[in-house]
């Protein structure tokens, strides 16, 4: 992309990395919407942060840490791990396949 | 009378003094959805054994309120969509930390409210199950995202409701629906088991008809969650306590009377009628000016906040919304509509090799300046006064097209949910001609909800805005 501006094959590129289907018309609406969005977002660079830190948090919290143990009232059973699976086989979850032989 | 109508305070008093009973509340609760429900379309899933679960709740401190939940939280045995397809058919078997409070403090779920899908948006417009109507004028929307449960509370469809605002939305929609919405203190409030949307400024709150019944259920949600690593193990006060104490003395500062989205509109008039309220009633008002580079004394211009906040927002998404892979449960990812597609792929985009300095650090910088900003201004006030939305809630349709639309709506209370402050939105304003209103927004600094509760209060007991407050 050219500064902020969006063309829909980007917009392609960004959704193989999302795990998002998107069809041609969608990918047209959407590199219409980023650019929008991305030329708003582009005025921060007119404010000077140097130096500053960023912010990560705001609590102020650190290292909040617990036993590890196995807290057994939080368990699921594996009934009700599968519960809600529209696949599942044996008491396993069915996923697809990401692995290929090598050829 | 309509029992439907009572405040929080007003029901558990009732009830545990046996003038009314669960039977009676519910059966004028359930009659009002059965009237309403179909045009506002406010809930998306009603418990229907809730009266039998209230009426073993009497002794406890809630006495068995029915109360609306936004359907973002996940409640053992009720379907939760967060107003999504891609989680139809959803029945979680945990509970989240606030409903399970709820619930032990004798609290009922009634049902799950309408929210834009995924929590993201302004308006419930973005919702897969339809949009939500503002009860106070039908052509308009109630605002968004607890959308719904601001309009449960307003159109009395419930005693009191629960949200959650990432950036506005508790405010906003309670604004629009003219009743009052406590956004607290990021932290203060667990976010287990409500469906992460951006975890660094998510903060769950209460949605109710008073001031005293947001206080009421903010004493029960909020606290230290040991399955939230980012609540703060600080002592919770009773928030009740300090209600009545009033403003005399407090310094108050009216931020954004400059900002062109302000400046001649019925809110700058609102906020400055407020502000002579609050010095009747012995607090100190002055008007902070606005300054376009963070400057102390001055409020730092609010317009940066939507970059920031946008970028954040959306880099969390992409993050959060990563495990929505239909393997577990829910559909796959093609069924996410466009708005989270939109979110979700902006968000990867701010997060990719090369571009994450550019613009996800890059905003997280501007965000301390935000901090910094309000803990300048915190040293000199005890409060600021703003509002939590630009003007009155828009016509059904207005965030049609615009990528946008939430982010711009939200403006002027999007620095404060990223520095994880507290406010509160309660009703200041009513327009006679559209019946709708507008809210007061008063922040303070982090961990002073009682302060903000307190002056709410004050303000709602001397003004006529809030139609449930008795004078």
């Amino acid at each position: 992309m050219k500064g902020s501006t969006f063309s829909s094959s980007d917009v392609v590129k960004i959704a193989k990395l999302a795990n998002i289907p998107v069809s041609n018309d969608q990918a047209d609406e959407l590199a219409r919407g980023f650019t929008k969005t991305m030329t708003v977002v582009d005025e921060l660079t007119r404010v000077d942060v140097a130096g500053v830190e960023a912010t990560n948090q705001v609590t102020g919290l650190e290292n909040v840490l617990r036993e590890d143990e196995i807290d057994t009232s939080r368990m699921f059973t594996a009934e009700q791990a599968l519960a809600g699976a529209k696949r599942t086989h044996n008491g396993f979850f069915i996923v697809d396949q990401i692995l290929e032989e090598k050829v | 009378m309509k029992f439907n109508t009572l405040t929080l305070s007003q029901a558990v008093e009732k009830l545990k003094a046996k003038a009314i009973s669960h039977a009676e509340l519910y059966h004028d609760i359930y009659e009002a959805i059965a009237e309403k429900n179909g045009e506002l379309n406010i809930y998306l899933s009603i418990d229907d054994d809730a009266l039998k679960k209230a009426q073993k709740l009497l002794d406890t401190p809630l006495a068995g309120i029915p109360i609306a939940v936004k359907d973002n939280f996940l409640t053992s045995g009720l379907p939760v969509t967060a107003a999504t397809k891609l989680l139809e058919g959803y029945v979680p078997h945990y509970e989240s930390t606030v409903t399970k409070k709820l619930k032990e403090a004798g609290g009922v779920v009634l049902g799950k409210t309408n929210t834009d899908a995924w929590a993201h948006g302004a308006s419930t417009e973005t919702s897969d199950f339809g949009t939500t109507k503002n009860p106070r004028n039908t052509k308009y929307s109630p605002g968004g995202s607890s959308g719904g449960s601001a309009a449960s509370v307003a159109a009395n469809l419930c005693v009191a409701a629960i949200g959650t605002e990432t950036a506005g939305s508790i405010r906003q929609p309670a604004s629009w629906c003219g009743v009052v919405g406590l956004k607290p203190t990021y932290g203060r409030v667990s976010r287990y088991g409500v469906i992460a949307m951006a975890s660094s400024t998510d903060s769950p709150g209460p949605i109710g008809k008073t001031v005293e019944d947001c206080a009421m259920i903010f004493n029960h949600i909020a606290g230290k969650d040991p399955f939230d690593g980012t609540t703060v193990p600080k002592p919770v006060p009773d928030y009740t306590n300090n209600l009545k104490k009033g403003v005399k003395g407090m310094k108050m500062g009216i931020c954004y009377m400059d900002h062109p989205k302000i400046t001649g509109t019925d809110v700058a008039h609102a906020i400055e009628k407020a502000g002579k309220v609050f010095e009747e009633l012995g607090a100190h008002v002055d008007i902070v000016p606005m300054s376009r580079v963070l400057q102390p004394g001055k409020v730092f211009i609010p317009d940066y906040a939507i970059g920031v906040y946008t970028v954040v927002q959306r880099s969390e998404v992409s993050s959060n919304l990563a495990r929505y892979d239909g393997i577990r449960y829910g559909n796959d990812r093609s069924i996410f509509s466009h708005e989270a597609q939109n979110r979700i792929m902006l968000g990867t985009f701010t997060l990719t090799k090369g571009y994450a300095d550019r613009y996800y650090v890059h905003a997280q910088q501007v965000r301390t300046l935000y901090r910094k900003n309000y803990s300048n201004l915190f040293t000199t006030y005890d409060l600021l006064l703003s509002t939590p939305s630009p003007g009155y809630a828009l016509p059904i349709g207005a965030s049609s097209g615009d990528p946008l639309f939430g982010e711009l709506q939200d403006i002027l209370v999007e620095p404060s949910s990223l520095a994880g402050i507290t406010g509160i939105s309660i009703p200041c304003w009513i327009d006679a001609k559209t019946n709708l209103t507008l809210g007061l927004n008063i922040m303070a600094d982090q961990w002073q909800e009682e302060k903000v509760l307190q002056a709410a209060y004050a303000f709602e007991q001397a003004t006529d805005w809030n139609p449930w407050v008795k004078s």
